[in-house]
């Protein structure tokens, strides 16, 4: 039986905001497919009382003081920007 | 000196000809783009190159050394960043289309470090867009060829890096290692690669792969350079809240001392099926040189091994998919035309990433999505975990861990390129490492009848850096490999 198929694709490709074309989405359903197949020897494990490990060094968390510090400004932080109106990034419209 | 002895010497013997008045700084600088000029259209490893910058650089350097000031660690010592390390006013691409006019208006830590070091940037070196493969084949601008054959990948993602150390096209190095990408192309291409222990060095500045995996590290010429150019770049740095605050201890008080009795655990699981017999071999002879120096080498066992790669691919794409969704073409990088705002996220995401790094958000937002987290992502969370308690068993009974670094020497390009699950399997030495969270080095060890590159891996425990470069350091003074250079290019 297979994991994936072209609905489970689009869903998949909508959630990550990807627009795939055609070909893309025939590919990535055989890949996607190949790889999680290669994925599924993980079920051999009984992993029933294994804890899930999150992080690679020991858990912590850290506190500092808050503090006001200088930040880069405001016309560094925009010189990226792919449009801008003023002081803000401009998007196509949102609202109608 | 001729352009091809300068160009030779390691990071240490540069700027102590420096410092004492054989070479300037700006002799150098204008001796290495000499060699770049030449090699670099064989072999491109650079996507940018920033030769204004480094003079200007260099003469003040110069001008500090003959007032007599404090020398820094790297002074006028020309480093290569990878291009998914911020460099504040030199283009930081990912090599990916969808950053590819991208300004970062900040310095990365290890930058800042390297600066304050007196080091002179050269340029940005190519790797697999957002550092996502093994044979920088993926980069979105164009391929890096292997200077020892240029018919072969150099390994990957930080393979601009490791080819441009390996070409003489820079004195080192810096790469990002997220499941091999320091280690495998310095093996690749004759090298030294190291990947600290994630947390030992500030990942602020470095565009996000898999933020629990990645980490940066030193792609040198030797270990005596990698042990320096560490020290430059660990420490502790508030910006980074997963960097360590224990203080980095000096590495190169440590790095020449003997090694007999150190515990060096062979894992049978790595000398299985599928490695080739030539690295197979090559490594095998390394034990005898460890056992020469009175070093007690052991047979262990890592069950887990097998499940490495498998665990990788879910936890690092659902990583990625995460940490590539800032890319939406709104504050900064491309945005495709459109008019409405879902589509221009889609469409500005469809045209700027290429198909590896798409393939990778895909997988990862499927292992994250509603009703598959549990079977995929905290199984592999889990997995991991096994992963991890196999080292920690292990270095119960041994100090560091001997393997090869990759399974076989560099191959063509193209040769895997179509099927992702091959590529993949490239990295099935590397990865265990980033999952555990602990160091490992390549150094290289051999060549094949092919006269190309081997290279073996050792890992050590936690933040024991210090061993680990001993341990690599022992080997290279018994050995010459690490002096070899690709004939055809110096």
């Amino acid at each position: 039986m297979s994991i994936i198929d072209r609905k489970t694709i689009d869903h998949v490709a909508l959630l990550a905001r990807l627009e795939l074309s055609d070909k893309e989405r025939e590919i990535f359903t055989t890949q996607l497919e190949d790889i999680l197949k290669y994925i599924e020897k993980l079920k051999e494990l009984d992993t029933s009382r294994v804890e899930p490990m999150a992080y690679a060094a020991a858990a912590r968390n850290v506190f500092r003081e808050d503090e006001p510090r200088p930040s880069i400004d405001l016309e560094e932080a925009m010189k990226n920007a792919p449009s801008r109106a003023g002081d803000f990034f401009k998007v196509p419209k949102v609202i109608d | 000196m001729d352009t091809a002895t300068i160009c030779k010497l390691t990071a240490f013997e540069l700027r102590e000809k420096t410092l004492s008045g054989k070479l300037t700084a700006k002799k150098v600088v204008e001796e290495l783009f000499a060699q770049i000029e030449e090699k670099e259209p064989l072999i491109g490893a650079y996507l940018t190159l920033d030769k204004e910058g480094a003079l200007k650089t260099a003469e003040e350097i110069d001008a500090r050394v003959k007032r007599g000031e404090r020398p820094g660690l790297l002074m006028g010592v020309p480093v290569a960043v990878k291009d998914n390390i911020c460099t504040r006013g030199l283009r930081t691409t990912c090599a990916s289309k969808i950053l590819g006019n991208f300004v970062p208006p900040y310095d990365a830590h290890v930058v800042e470090r390297l600066r304050a070091e007196d080091a002179i940037i050269v340029g940005k070196t190519n790797l697999d867009e957002f550092a996502m493969g093994s044979s920088t084949e993926n980069s979105g601008f164009k391929p890096t060829k292997n200077p020892w054959d240029v018919r072969c990948i150099p390994g990957g993602s930080s393979g601009g890096s490791a080819a441009a150390v390996a070409a003489g096209m820079a004195y080192m190095a810096l790469g990002s290692d997220t499941g091999g990408s320091v280690r495998q192309p310095a093996c690749l291409c004759g090298v030294v690669g190291l990947k600290p222990t994630y947390g030992r060095v500030s990942r602020y500045g470095l565009v996000a792969f898999g933020s629990s995996l990645d980490q940066i590290g030193p792609i040198t010429k030797d270990v005596r350079d990698a042990a320096i150019l560490l020290q430059v770049i660990a420490g502790h740095d508030r910006r980074d809240s997963t960097c360590a605050a224990a203080p980095a201890p000096d590495y190169l008080s440590t790095l020449d001392d003997p090694i007999a009795g150190v515990r060096i655990g062979v894992p049978k699981e790595y000398f299985a099926e599928g490695l080739n017999k030539e690295v197979h071999q090559a490594v095998e002879g390394t034990i005898r040189t460890y056992e020469g120096l009175g070093a007690n080498v052991v047979e262990i066992s890592l069950p887990h091994t097998m499940y490495a790669v498998a665990v990788y691919y879910i936890i690092a794409t659902a990583e990625a998919s995460s940490n590539l969704a800032r890319y939406d073409g709104v504050r900064y990088g491309y945005r495709a035309s459109s008019d409405g705002l879902i589509s221009m996220y889609s469409r500005s995401r469809a045209e700027g990433f290429g198909s590896e790094v798409k393939r990778r958000i895909m997988l990862g937002t499927y292992a994250l999505s509603s009703g598959y987290y549990d079977a995929y992502y905290l199984k592999a969370s889990k997995v991991r975990n096994l992963i991890r308690q196999d080292f920690l068993s292990a270095f119960e009974k041994v100090d560091v861990v001997l393997c090869p670094t990759s399974p076989t020497p560099a191959f063509r390009l193209g040769e895997r390129i179509e099927n992702p699950l091959e590529m993949y399997l490239s990295d099935v030495f590397t990865i265990p490492a980033n999952l555990a969270g602990i160091p490992g080095i390549s150094i290289p060890c051999g060549f094949t009848r092919d006269n190309l590159p081997i290279g073996m891996q050792i890992m050590g425990k936690h933040f024991d850096e210090a061993t680990l470069l001993k341990v690599a350091r022992a080997f290279e003074r018994e050995t010459d490999y690490h002096l070899k250079r690709p004939g055809d290019y110096l």
